[in-house]
């Protein structure tokens, strides 16, 4: 009961000396809101209503369409295909990083954002430079028959560099954080290397993984920019969703288009319901190891 | 130097650093490079007249111009929602600070044609502009309302924490030493959270620069007028003039690039205060 008070008291401290008065609490809260409705509750809304204005029936044709589904198989290849190659790699390149000390390493950490300062556009038109008739490798890959983009390859690997950095980046500061204490007690007791990996680090980093990958997972499944400049938009074959919702909206389609781009939106909100349910877990177990911790975290 | 061999008791060094090197090297670095050594091929004086022809030149000001008003608006308004999120406490907090990252989430193409429907003349919002004679979609404007919800997370989520972090004993001592509230907010407060809202005001930009998706639908894509730069390389490869392309995309990388590293001088100085 005395605590109780003793609370409430500071708190009537702060708010009398530190703290804005209700009206202007409540002007800033509207305004915020009256921003964000705009931005982007109402886009999130219209989504949803353009693609039901014509009843469910309409929708439920839109997305039994089968150009509709093929894109929508593709979508589901090119993200499980760039998913796991990019957690693999996240995986390596957090050890290497953040367990040792090497000549090179921050230029390594910058070079594993480059993906993201990179314009979608610009990463979709490197393949081309690498792969199209007029690339380095076009003339021999049209000798051989062998076509990546304006196909399926070259879909699948803009969509691994657009994805690239994400596992990486949410694993290296983690582990940098964790030190390599437990590991190296494990190694030292007699562990292999394999084995102090799979019963030591992972249990330690899996909720910074899951959500590397459900972020990762997001950006394959909805790029855009990149995948259109190497698809060639053959419907049916090199379109994934995103892309297949833009020729629906170019042909004035636009209940088919958004039913498409509805389920993209559902695709971002379990994204955005799964990335906090990972915060709320990864919060809670960082409670014990945060103290023991002495290495600073980095920011 | 005994540190590192001692660190070296953990084993996989090689292997996760070579498979590192390698996978980067064969997805990013070489393809990358690809820009530059087309690039070196081309003739100079055709390089020059095609990144400054008068239809690039105007993409450019589109393109920088609003990227840059995009994150001083952002600046503003991103600042003000971390503040809310941060501060108060309001019915629904939860869900609005959740829903801060469907910017992120949500895939550009989508964000681009809901943007449009909702800001076209007919849409929920266009409606209501159009008779006090404002158009957004099809404009410069449009452009910007695209760049803005795409760059908003980037302010929110560098500003929001550190206000979190910040200590109220020192805006209770401004308060006590006779700061009235605005006072100690813009002497005490905003100086304190300038580097991280600076840093993502930069992050925002550097994502506009590129953005692609969200714009082409809300832009109208009018030569000179609402062609944004990233689609002056579409156009140019859709009509196979591949040396176009990659010398408009070496403009783009210089400035990415620039931009990558003002970024991290900017991450380093925030974490230093």
């Amino acid at each position: 009961m005395t605590g109780t008070v003793s609370r409430h008291a500071t708190g009537t401290v702060r708010r009398r000396g530190a703290a804005e008065p209700a009206w202007v609490r409540r002007i800033l809260i509207g305004a915020a809101l009256a921003f964000l409705a705009l931005l982007v509750f109402a886009p999130l809304a219209a989504v949803f209503h353009e693609a039901l204005r014509k009843g469910a029936g309409a929708y439920a044709a839109a997305l039994a369409d089968p150009a509709a589904r093929a894109a929508i198989r593709l979508t589901l290849l090119a993200a499980a295909i760039a998913v796991p190659l990019n957690l693999v790699f996240g995986v390596a390149a957090a050890w290497a990083i953040a367990k040792f000390r090497f000549p090179g390493r921050s230029l390594l950490l910058t070079l594993i954002d480059l993906p993201f300062a990179v314009s979608p556009v610009v990463s979709g038109l490197i393949y081309m430079l690498v792969f199209g008739a007029q690339g380095w490798f076009g003339p021999w890959l049209i000798e051989h028959g062998i076509r990546v983009v304006f196909a399926v390859p070259g879909i699948v690997l803009a969509t691994i560099f657009v994805t690239f950095p994400f596992v990486a980046r949410e694993l290296i500061p983690l582990m940098q954080a964790q030190g390599s204490e437990e590991e190296e007690s494990a190694i030292v007791l007699g562990a292999g290397g394999w084995t102090t990996f799979v019963r030591v680090t992972l249990p330690n980093i899996r909720w910074g993984l899951l959500y590397g990958v459900v972020l990762c997972n997001a950006r394959a499944m909805g790029e855009f920019g990149a995948v259109s400049v190497v698809s060639g938009h053959i419907r049916g074959l090199t379109t994934t969703m995103p892309l297949h919702v833009e020729i629906l909206y170019n042909e004035y389609n636009f209940v088919a288009a958004f039913a498409v781009a509805s389920l993209l939106a559902l695709l971002a909100l379990v994204t955005l319901v799964l990335k906090n349910l990972v915060e709320w877990h990864a919060a809670r177990a960082a409670v014990v190891p945060a103290a023991e911790s002495t290495e600073p975290a980095p920011p | 130097m005994a540190r590192s061999r001692q660190i070296r008791v953990l084993p996989g060094f090689g292997l996760s650093l070579g498979f590192t090197v390698a996978y980067l090297g064969l997805i990013v670095l070489i393809p990358l490079a690809s820009v530059f050594l087309k690039s070196a091929t081309l003739d100079w004086g055709a390089f020059w007249a095609t990144v400054t022809a008068p239809r690039v030149l105007a993409s450019y000001r589109l393109t920088f111009g609003v990227s840059f008003l995009a994150a001083l608006v952002n600046g503003v308004f991103g600042f003000l929602v971390a503040w809310v999120l941060a501060r108060y406490s309001f019915p629904g907090r939860r869900l609005v600070d959740a829903l801060v990252d469907l910017p992120f989430a949500l895939p550009t193409a989508v964000a681009g044609i809901a943007l449009t429907a909702i800001y076209a003349p007919n849409g929920w919002i266009g409606r209501l502009l159009e008779p006090l004679g404002i158009r957004v979609a099809f404009t410069p404007l449009g452009v910007g309302v695209a760049l803005v919800f795409i760059g908003l997370p980037f302010v929110v989520r560098t500003v929001q924490p550190v206000l979190e972090d910040l200590d109220a004993e020192i805006e209770e001592a401004a308060a006590s030493l006779g700061a009235d509230r605005w006072q100690t907010v813009t002497r005490v407060v905003l100086p304190t959270l300038a580097p991280s809202l600076v840093t993502g005001m930069a992050m925002a930009f550097a994502r506009a620069v590129g953005e692609y998706g969200s714009v082409v639908f809300i832009s109208g894509n009018m030569p000179m007028k609402t062609e944004i730069t990233p689609l002056l390389i579409v156009t140019k490869l859709e009509q196979f003039d591949y040396a176009g392309a990659t010398a408009i995309a070496v403009v783009m990388l210089a400035v990415s690039f620039a931009l990558l590293l003002l970024v991290n001088v900017l991450q380093s100085w925030s974490s230093r205060r």
